[in-house]
């Protein structure tokens, strides 16, 4: 068993830094996938764990790119005239400057998203069930308004971020450090997660779901690890708000940072296609979701909303366990449950 | 400070008028949110779009040429049976799930509305000229346009109607009685499947009046549901489900703290205040509550 893992992971890690190479033409493609598991392994962190249907990680996700690329500009240059001269750029970063801007950029991405799901966290996870879904979904659109109104950060007419440095001549640069920047994320945010699944963490936040009053009077100090799971949802997201931030290379306050409509659905989708609560779950849901999406989105252009919503509400309605829930029904041997027959005849006559 | 509506009283009375005049449509919306929410149990994330759509349906026979007006008697016919097709098609299937469940199964309703209104309607900003001039007030210092008083009206109208029907019919009592308790209605020959269908049908009917009043008092476009939907959320947990005054009363304060909003913080941020409202009012309910709460300990 053991080394039937070490054989997958060491096998996906080299499909993962092989890929690019197979696959050059799909490289950004590729990034995108690397983030949309992300988001939705650290979705299900909070969803599926814990119980707390989120709309809100968008937050963290925006937060991330506006930051990211406003620490790689403003390190350098005045911010204000970056966003005020739109697409015609009168500074250039250089080489090492790009690179410095985007590493500290990252960083901070990372970190103040955290900090800030810290300090709202006792406000905002106070809330239960539905309430929690719709301040979260509030909050979230509250901050796409807020930040299309401040000047500094572009306002409406979007921020664009520093451009690749041009010295480098290989053309396939761009596309190779931003593939390996969100894969070398994923890794991270896999191993993270593989490691809170087996961690008396994991379980805590396995008994709030459930029953959250029961798991505080057990002595459960529920608040304190609920804050602890968002901040560590928060902070991946804002890396990978960041990473995208520079692979678009243009930030809008609505339609590509804090995109509800978008990438705050996707990640719910994804987990949920995928099974919340799994490990594997949201991983096989996003590359399911991506490849679906990619594959048929160009030919039902224009009416990919349509097919996104229809989608949204057949898995809702009739698939809400997601995939792995359907394995686990069909063969739950595999997943190390073991039935007792005697006691599910038993249970069947009692119904 | 120097705030241009605190140098000029006239102003303060022009979005006072406004935001009650407004408020009154929003509390309309909201009656129709909490009928839904106390009978099914079910928060509609896509009220903003059935909205936004009984609106489309003001404008297009505005477009044929009919007064758009009309709208307020046409619309919620259509709206009732596209209320009641989006029961048996999806909502029947959510009802006595979990919450979050419908929220979501709904907000995909809402994608599939605003994206099928951007094909039908197309992506502009529209509005139903109703031609019914504005009325000056205090030396013309104050203009309050006449479609807004008459939306005012005609909401006040129907939520009244809408009252009585709930308190004198024998639908109107079944669907009481499914709110206080479905399996007992069920027990004692309430056929809860209609009920609810009928409910949903009655909001989306609520819907389509308020759109059409939109249509012709304020604008269209096919992405703007979502602020109606969270506004109509806010003014049912500020109110509290079934107290009908409380939801006038709240929707217009709502409307007033929008049109100061608006004054204050600039247009741009109106969308973002009330988003940013909705957050602070659930999180001022959750210290309330907690306190509560720790009395129980």
């Amino acid at each position: 068993m053991k080394q039937k893992d070490l054989i997958l992971y060491s096998g996906l890690i080299i499909l993962g830094l092989a890929a690019p190479y197979l696959f050059s033409a799909f490289k950004v493609q590729l990034t995108y996938l690397c983030v949309l598991i992300v988001l939705a392994m650290t979705w299900n962190l909070q969803g599926g764990e814990m119980g707390y249907n989120t709309f809100g990680n968008i937050l963290f996700y925006g937060l991330g790119m506006y930051l990211t690329a406003s620490v790689q500009v403003g390190m350098f240059f005045p911010l204000a005239e970056w966003t005020e001269s739109g697409g015609e750029k009168t500074f250039v970063h250089t080489t090492a400057q790009y690179f410095q801007g985007i590493g500290v950029g990252l960083l901070v991405s990372a970190i103040v998203p955290a900090v800030i799901a810290g300090a709202i966290g006792y406000a905002i996870l106070g809330l239960r069930g539905h309430y929690f879904a719709i301040c979260t979904l509030g909050l979230g659109i509250a901050a796409g308004e807020i930040a299309g109104g401040i000047e500094i950060i572009g306002a409406g007419q979007g921020f664009t971020t520093p451009p690749f440095p041009a010295e480098i001549v290989d053309t396939e640069a761009r596309g190779k450090f931003f593939y390996f920047l969100s894969f070398a994320l994923l890794v991270g945010t896999f191993i993270f997660v593989k490691y809170i699944y087996g961690s008396r963490f994991r379980l805590i936040l396995n008994a709030i779901r459930d029953n959250e009053d029961k798991a505080e009077a057990m002595g459960i100090q529920t608040m304190k690890y609920k804050i602890v799971g968002w901040m560590c949802s928060a902070f991946f997201c804002g890396l990978a708000g960041g990473i995208m931030g520079g692979l678009i290379g243009y930030i809008d306050s609505t339609d590509v940072a804090f995109d509800g409509r978008e990438m705050g659905v996707f990640m719910v989708l994804m987990a949920i296609l995928g099974g919340k609560g799994t490990l594997w779950g949201p991983v096989i849901g996003a590359t399911l979701f991506h490849f679906f999406k990619e594959g048929l989105w160009t030919l039902i252009l224009g009416w990919q909303y349509v097919a996104l919503g229809v989608l949204i509400v057949v898995i809702v309605v009739y698939f809400p366990e997601g995939l792995m829930g359907w394995l686990r029904e069909k063969y739950p041997e595999r997943f190390g449950e073991v039935i007792d027959e005697k006691d599910r005849k038993a249970q069947v006559e009692l119904k | 400070m120097d705030f241009l509506i605190f140098k000029a009283p006239m102003l303060m009375v022009q979005a006072s008028l406004d935001g009650i005049l407004l408020g009154i449509l929003f509390a309309l919306i909201a009656y129709g949110m909490a009928l839904q929410w106390g009978v099914m149990n079910i928060i509609n994330i896509a009220q903003g779009d059935l909205v936004i759509l009984g609106g489309y349906i003001a404008y297009t026979i505005y477009l044929w040429g009919i007064h758009p007006a009309w709208g307020v008697i046409i619309s919620p016919i259509i709206m009732f049976f596209v209320g009641w097709a989006l029961y048996k098609l999806v909502i029947n299937k959510v009802v006595d799930r979990d919450l979050f469940i419908s929220i979501l199964a709904t907000f995909g309703i809402a994608i599939v509305f605003q994206q099928l209104m951007n094909f039908i309607f197309g992506a502009d900003v529209v509005v139903a000229q109703s031609e019914y001039g504005t009325t000056m007030l205090f030396d013309n210092s104050v203009t309050l346009p006449n479609s807004k008083i008459f939306s005012a009206f005609i909401s006040v109208l129907y939520a009244v109607a809408l009252v009585i029907y709930m308190k004198k019919s024998r639908l109107g009592r079944a669907i009481r009685a499914t709110a206080q308790n479905a399996r007992a209605a069920k027990i004692l020959g309430v056929d809860t499947e209609k009920v609810y269908a009928a409910t949903f049908g009655i909001n989306a009917a609520l819907c389509g009046i308020a759109g059409a009043l939109i249509s012709i008092t304020l604008t269209l476009h096919p992405y703007v549901g979502l602020p109606y939907t969270v506004r109509s959320f806010m003014i049912v947990i500020v109110a509290g489900l079934g107290n009908l005054p409380a939801v006038a009363v709240s929707g217009m304060g709502l409307g007033l703290f929008e049109e100061f909003a608006d004054y204050i913080l600039g247009t741009e941020f109106r969308i973002g205040a009330v988003f940013m409202l909705l957050v602070f009012i659930l999180v001022y309910r959750r210290f309330k509550l907690s306190k509560k709460r720790e009395y129980l300990k």
